[in-house]
């Protein structure tokens, strides 16, 4: 998918990405050359026809997680499905409890894979402990506006 | 004056979705993973009620009491019964960072299923949005075939059997994801209903250019419980014309033995008596296929 921008016969660069939560999708992308800045609305079908693939709109932040699609797409799962093994390395960072509070929000299907992946964005960064700001920080980084 | 667009291929900067690459990457996960395993087997059926989870979870245990190494994929999504059939249910199943460990049922067969994934009683379902979800279903239940095939650590198999719901359609899916599939086994029993339904899955398994590795005619005759006799249980003769359409052997014929079945219904998919001998029987002609292939 490449946006072109007619007036300037530019092809345009990718800006943004976001993904309400309600099963639509938008993604900005701006001109380089006169700056102005067009957004893909899709609605939840066209999202879900996309990602019914496993793939990401906009290209992957993180690699491909074990079972992503499965725990993504998958409505009533059992809660003990999954056990992460191995993400609690010596060195990993600590969640303080306004963080722990927001990952229990997070349907136990897919949990663990939501905690590996802030866990592997904190040690990228250097972050000690895992903050809700931190949290924000990696959802805006890699585009979980989802998770 | 209709202005003139320059196009997709006109466009020389990249596309940052690449979702060509992103599906091209999928595949080459499942490749990888499988490429430690000798042999990927695909036990399928057109007609439902023929046995065909019984049979790879017998067959899979006969395997492995030969010393094979054996793994079973249950691609029964919405109906899995062959990993219970081998001793293993709910659960949680261990993810690391390289994948899913496969559980480990009787004998040491790993098995994957969605069984381990979903609530007792419930139903394969999907999340947000409520309405048409015919659009996608098939594709994503192609996902969870992709993702059990390529994220599940198999690790060294000899036999990787992938016990198949009735119908085509998952075997397409199969086929697609694994090019290197070393065949199919097809399960059927004698009745002209079978017949007729079984006779599709193998014109799909040839429009695929799938090996039929043979025929498997399961319920042919019936155990009688006093006094161990095999009395008849179906009329028909649909393993004979399959293998001949098929131009493959009758790999095994397989009484049905009610003990076997409330034996694999509990976990122990080894059955005794005159079904035992034939699951030998199995194991031998197909790994004489396989290792003709």
């Amino acid at each position: 998918m490449k946006f072109l921008c007619v007036d300037c016969d530019q092809q345009m660069v990718f800006e943004d990405r976001h993904l309400p939560g309600d099963g639509t999708l938008a993604v900005a992308f701006r001109c380089p050359s006169c700056g102005r800045t067009v957004a893909l609305l899709t609605n939840p079908m066209e999202t879900q026809l996309v990602s019914s693939l496993g793939v990401i709109v906009g290209g992957r932040t993180v690699p491909e997680q074990p079972m992503e699609l499965i725990r993504t797409a998958v409505e009533g799962g059992r809660e003990d499905a999954f056990a992460e093994v191995g993400s609690a390395a010596t060195g990993s960072p600590t969640w303080d409890e306004g963080a722990q509070r927001r990952l229990g929000a997070v349907p136990s299907f897919v949990r663990g894979m939501v905690k590996r992946i802030y866990t592997d964005y904190a040690i990228q960064h250097g972050v000690a402990v895992i903050t809700t700001d931190v949290m924000d920080a990696a959802r805006r980084d890699l585009g979980l506006e989802g998770m | 004056m209709t202005r003139k667009l320059r196009t997709y291929r006109d466009l020389a900067g990249e596309d940052r979705s690449r979702i060509g690459e992103q599906v091209g990457a999928q595949r080459r996960r499942v490749e990888e993973r499988l490429r430690a395993v000798r042999h990927t087997v695909a036990v399928m059926s057109g007609k439902g009620g023929v046995g065909k989870s019984f049979v790879s979870a017998a067959l899979a245990t006969a395997l492995a009491e030969a010393g094979e190494q054996v793994g079973v994929l249950d691609a029964d999504l919405h109906a899995p019964t062959a990993a219970r059939m081998l001793g293993v249910s709910g659960g949680p199943v261990e993810v690391r960072e390289q994948g899913v460990l496969p559980a480990i049922g009787a004998l040491g067969v790993r098995v994957m299923s969605t069984d381990f994934l979903l609530a007792d009683g419930a139903p394969l379902a999907w999340r947000e949005p409520k309405h048409e979800k015919f659009v996608w279903r098939g594709t994503l239940e192609a996902g969870v075939l992709r993702e059990f095939l390529g994220d599940v650590m198999w690790g060294a198999l000899d036999v990787l059997l992938v016990d198949l719901p009735p119908g085509t359609e998952r075997f397409s899916a199969l086929a697609e994801f694994v090019p290197s599939l070393a065949g199919v086994v097809v399960v059927t029993i004698p009745s002209d209903a079978s017949l007729r339904a079984v006779q599709r899955s193998l014109g799909v398994a040839r429009d695929a250019g799938i090996r039929v590795l043979g025929i498997v005619e399961n319920m042919a005759g019936y155990v009688c419980g006093r006094c161990g006799g095999l009395a008849p249980l179906f009329a028909g003769d649909a393993a004979q014309r399959l293998a001949a359409a098929a131009g493959a052997p009758i790999l095994a014929s397989i009484p049905f033995d009610p003990a076997a079945q409330v034996a694999a219904d509990g976990g122990v998919a080894a059955p005794a008596g005159a079904a035992a001998a034939a699951f030998v029987a199995l194991r031998a002609a197909l790994l004489a296929r396989l290792e003709a292939s």
